[in-house]
């Protein structure tokens, strides 16, 4: 790989479950740019069987429309020579279901907690946490680990210098269950141990004939520490030995890249990261796709990412009816559905996954699936994105006075910079206010929130990138893959609907200053530049929140954006929406009026 | 996207079918390559492992961990029967005896020094793979299963519910459009396959397992009744493990909706043959849908017809989304340009003639499947 400095050109790839993507970054003037996207079907499948097929169609489509020969055959040209070929190529995947992963520990809330964060955290599914204190009977759990068969275990338990003895009965109960790994009957299932160091020789006598075993340092050396750095690395290469080696065509395409291949959440979780670092900013970013919602949250400094295995828009679009219930997504319908046409819709699109809404009354069905599915991701993500449990905490009299509690949330609306969605339900809303609206209606950010859409969806890849060239990554992500929406203020407060909340004035140089009065219970859009900046004074009602404090004024500076200015007054704790029908879709038609939602009433 | 699939699902009066039959964990295989084999015959075996109990010796016999494996009466790997006697140490001071006994028929498999923990399996659970389809055994995975093959027609389903089965076809109505009601179901179908038109109900589903009907093919089922049919919403769309007493196939989809007069002309040629039915369903990576299977050894005139590739002017399809849902008609036009919707979003389209009226009507590309002629 050549010195990052040297580097003129970048092809990176994503192979998900159903699409490959390609982006081609060039290097112009001072600064990289994305020049094209090309796209394929994926071909993990039958017939083709092979990954690198659909990586070359996509590649070639990025030929086509960027008139430049990168591919030699079935080989990308490297490095750039003449203007023919790049001197960097990357990739990602998820295709095949992604990495699949049971973990364990000891206590569920403690060393069972940080294994699932561990492992969340390196971009995997965690389709079940084993803890001796689940309030499952032993054979039930032995059962459940011959019944799943991930790719891979991590086996985390006890802090270092504690209790070996139970350590050792996970490590019995895995030997009694035997489990198969999922892909290639022939050969080991991968299993890593990150639990007490003291047990680890206990541990490898037990697995190390049976399984591939590989130890590394406790993820939860003491109560109050995580170290979750070693299994996350142990994490991904397995992944990268084990699981990618033995998908279709894997072997072909890791040869092709000097740089190991990142399951996909992993690699927008790096840039999300990276973002966050680098503006020191509290982002929540979400990946809803058709099959998973992936959430994403820096607070704090502290990175958490979980994946909502069964909401997406296609393939588990019929799950988020099962776990939201049909009554919670009618309720954000403006117009009366029957509920048998409604069910009988939504399982239509689960059989047939690749179909888009034609008319209008069926995008505003779908927008309002992605609310309760954005919703739900967002819940299970705070209850995952906590501080340690079981930590004993020495509180100063300003903590007492605000109560944080070991293992309550990290996650806090109020401090909120910055809200990523992505996606296609959001990156391909036909209009970008409904995306904007999705979103808020999910997330229900407090005070003042800056909004933004990932354009193509290039965050995996240049996640990717991020890890041996982050300028080139961020540059990127800032300034092709980021579409800014502007903000939401969200007042919060008890409030009756009609009486006055707040009172917004923005100014920007060169347009003239607009200022408006939002009575509660109302959504109002104040217009802001595409570009740059505008001055934002804010001032609340009594007894209304707008980040300041209770009554006090909000001055800021915010970020321009393609929608404007969102000033939500329809209250926070509790949001509500009005149960008699007619009532709600009177207020719901107000909304989408006031936002310019959609080209028609519906 | 440049390459682009279009949906299709496979309708052929003759194909060369192959089946994998494997067991899930290593056995004996029954038949061998180039056997004949009946559809429900049993063509290999195997044992799962029985289910496992933990046993705590050391809090059981008041033993130090590391004492617990000198207390076992019989050494690992015994097989022993209920209330047999397995453990035994002596207590209060030597005066109490206490002995452990195994808690079901099974195996001793594994004792542990470090948590004093018996691991006790119980006997092996046979399990045994069938044919599934008529067909000659092609080849033999050794200790795994066979591949059977068999020339048949072959319908796939676009969803399904319940297991495999078999029976002979019979249709219960007489138009592709009728609805499967419960008065067309007679105890003379018994045993087979049912094929009804547009629609079946949930009542009428009861009554034709009450009538030990082996499976029913129809067009489309209410979510509501698939709903109260399972107890539950179906969340996952990966089916085929229920225990419903009855094989559920939908040629179409959701609501009412008229079976295809491909799946219907089909079917009812071969009416009175035996068949073997699939509901298992998993859309998702590795999509597979519920099948039909009609072994037969003519060869077909128009055999292979999968109505599989690109979309050109005057290509049949079906439009598979609303405002259009159902109907069939011919493209002719492909503009290449993205057209907005009436949602606004833009997107690749064609321009569709009914052919029922002959209006014509643009719809997105990604909403049609093409249906061969």
């Amino acid at each position: 790989m050549p010195p990052p400095e040297d580097v003129r050109s970048i092809l990176a790839t994503d192979c998900g479950s159903t699409t490959t993507k390609a982006i081609l970054i060039e290097k112009r003037g001072d600064e990289y740019r994305l020049v094209v996207r090309g796209e394929a079907p994926t071909t993990v499948e039958a017939p083709f069987e092979d990954v690198t097929r659909g990586v070359l169609n996509a590649v070639r489509e990025v030929e086509e429309l960027a008139g430049r020969k990168i591919l030699d055959g079935d080989r990308i040209l490297s490095p750039e020579r003449n203007g023919e070929g790049v001197d960097l190529y990357v990739s990602t995947s998820s295709a095949g279901g992604g990495l699949q992963m049971m973990v364990s520990g000891l206590v569920l809330q403690m060393t069972g907690e940080s294994a699932q964060r561990a492992a969340l955290g390196a971009g995997a599914i965690v389709m079940d946490v084993i803890a001796l204190n689940d309030g499952r009977r032993t054979h039930e759990k032995i059962r459940r680990l011959r019944s799943l068969r991930p790719d891979m275990i991590l086996l985390s338990g006890g802090t270092d210098g504690g209790d070996v003895k139970r350590v050792a009965e996970i490590a019995e109960m895995l030997v009694a269950a035997d489990p198969k790994a999922r892909l290639g009957a022939g050969y080991e299932l991968p299993v890593i141990y990150a639990g007490n160091r003291d047990a680890a020789a206990i541990v490898s006598e037990r697995l190390a004939q049976r399984t591939a075993l590989t130890i590394v340092d406790n993820l939860r050396p003491t109560l109050d520490r995580e170290n979750l750095g070693p299994a996350r690395d142990a994490i991904h290469e397995l992944f990268m030995e084990h699981v990618m080696a033995h998908a279709p065509g894997y072997k072909k395409l890791m040869t092709w890249t000097p740089v190991p291949i990142m399951p996909t959440p992993g690699a927008v979780g790096l840039i999300i990261e990276a973002v966050a670092r680098q503006d020191q900013l509290a982002v929540v970013g979400v990946d809803i796709g058709g099959a998973t919602t992936d959430v994403f949250s820096v607070f704090g400094g502290v990175f958490n990412r979980t994946v909502s295995a069964n909401l997406g828009m296609s393939y588990s679009i019929s799950n988020v009816m099962a776990e939201a219930g049909i009554e919670n997504i009618l309720r954000w319908v403006p117009f009366e559905v029957d509920e048998a046409t409604l069910r009988n819709r939504i399982k239509n699109k689960m059989i047939r996954p690749t179909t888009v809404p034609q008319t209008l009354e069926d995008l505003v069905i779908e927008q309002a699936i992605a609310r309760e599915a954005l919703r739900l991701a967002f819940e299970q993500h705070r209850t995952l994105a906590v501080g340690l449990k079981g930590v004993q905490t020495e509180r100063t009299i300003s903590d007492i006075m605000h109560q944080t509690a070991s293992g309550s949330s990290l996650v806090d609306l109020a401090t909120l910079d910055l809200l990523i969605g992505s996606g296609g339900v959001l990156s391909h809303a036909p209009r970008r206010v409904q995306a904007a609206l999705m979103m808020i209606d999910a997330f229900l950010p407090e005070g003042l929130t800056e909004l933004a859409v990932d354009s193509i969806f290039m965050a995996p890849q240049l996640g990717v990138l991020s890890t041996v060239h982050e300028p080139a990554a961020t540059q990127v992500f800032h300034r092709d893959c980021l579409i800014r929406l502007g903000s939401v203020l969200a007042p919060t407060g008890p409030g009756k609907a009609g009486q006055p909340c707040v009172t917004v004035e923005v100014s920007a140089p060169g347009s003239p200053t607009a200022d408006r009065r939002v009575p509660f219970g109302e959504l109002a859009l104040l217009p802001l530049p595409a570009e740059g900046r505008a001055h934002l004074v804010a001032a609340p009602e009594r007894g209304f929140d707008v980040g300041a404090g209770k009554g006090r004024p909000l001055e800021a500076e915010i970020r321009g954006g393609v929608c404007g200015l969102i000033v939500d007054a329809r209250g926070r704790h509790p949001f509500t929406l009005p149960t008699e029908t007619s009532e709600r879709i009177a207020k719901l038609r107000g909304w989408n009026r006031a936002l310019g939602m959609y080209a028609r009433e519906v | 996207m440049a390459h682009a699939y279009t949906p299709g699902l496979r309708i052929t009066d003759h194909a060369r079918i192959r089946r994998e039959r494997r067991l899930p964990l290593k056995g004996t295989v029954l038949s061998a390559v180039g056997e004949r084999v009946a559809a429900e015959q049993v063509v290999a075996r195997c044992d799962l492992p029985g289910n496992v109990q933990t046993l705590n010796l050391a809090a059981r016999l008041a033993l130090d961990p590391a004492r617990v494996p000198p207390a076992l009466l019989l050494p690992i790997g015994t097989a022993v029967r209920k209330d047999q006697p397995i453990a035994s140490a002596r207590a209060l001071f030597g005066l109490v005896r206490n002995t452990i006994t195994a808690p079901t028929d099974g195996t001793i498999e594994s004792v542990s020094n470090v948590s004093g923990q018996l691991i006790f399996r119980e006997p092996p659970i046979p399990v045994e793979v069938t044919a599934y389809v008529e067909g000659v055994v092609q080849e033999v995975l050794p200790k795994e299963g066979v591949i059977v093959e068999t020339e048949a027609a072959f319908l796939q389903g676009i969803f399904g519910i319940g297991g495999e089965t078999w029976g002979e076809i019979a249709a219960a109505v007489e138009r592709p459009g009728d609805d499967l009601t419960e008065s067309r179901l007679r105890p003379e179908h018994r045993g087979k396959i049912v094929v009804g038109g547009a629609h079946v109900s949930f009542s009428a589903l009861m009554r034709a397992r009450e009538l030990g009907i082996a499976g029913v093919v129809v067009g489309g089922f209410d979510d509501q009744d698939l709903r109260q049919l399972l107890g539950r919403d179906l969340g996952v769309a990966i089916t085929g493990s229920e225990e419903l007493g009855i094989t559920l196939v939908l040629t179409e989809g959701f609501g009412r909706i008229r079976m295809s007069d491909r799946a219907w002309s089909l079917l009812a040629r071969f009416a009175g043959r035996a068949a073997s039915m699939s509901g298992a369903t998993q859309i998702r990576a590795g999509v597979m849908r519920p099948e039909i299977l009609i072994p037969h050894a003519e060869s077909g005139a128009g055999s292979g017809t999968a109505a599989d590739g690109g979309l050109e002017i005057g290509s049949l399809l079906r439009v598979i989304r609303e405002p259009h849902f159902g109907r069939i008609g011919r493209v002719t036009e492909l503009p290449s340009e993205l057209q907005a919707l009436e949602s606004e979003a833009r997107v690749r389209v064609l321009v569709v003639e009914f052919t029922a009226g002959g209006e014509r009507a643009v719809v997105p590309r990604a909403n049609v499947e093409r249906i061969a002629d």
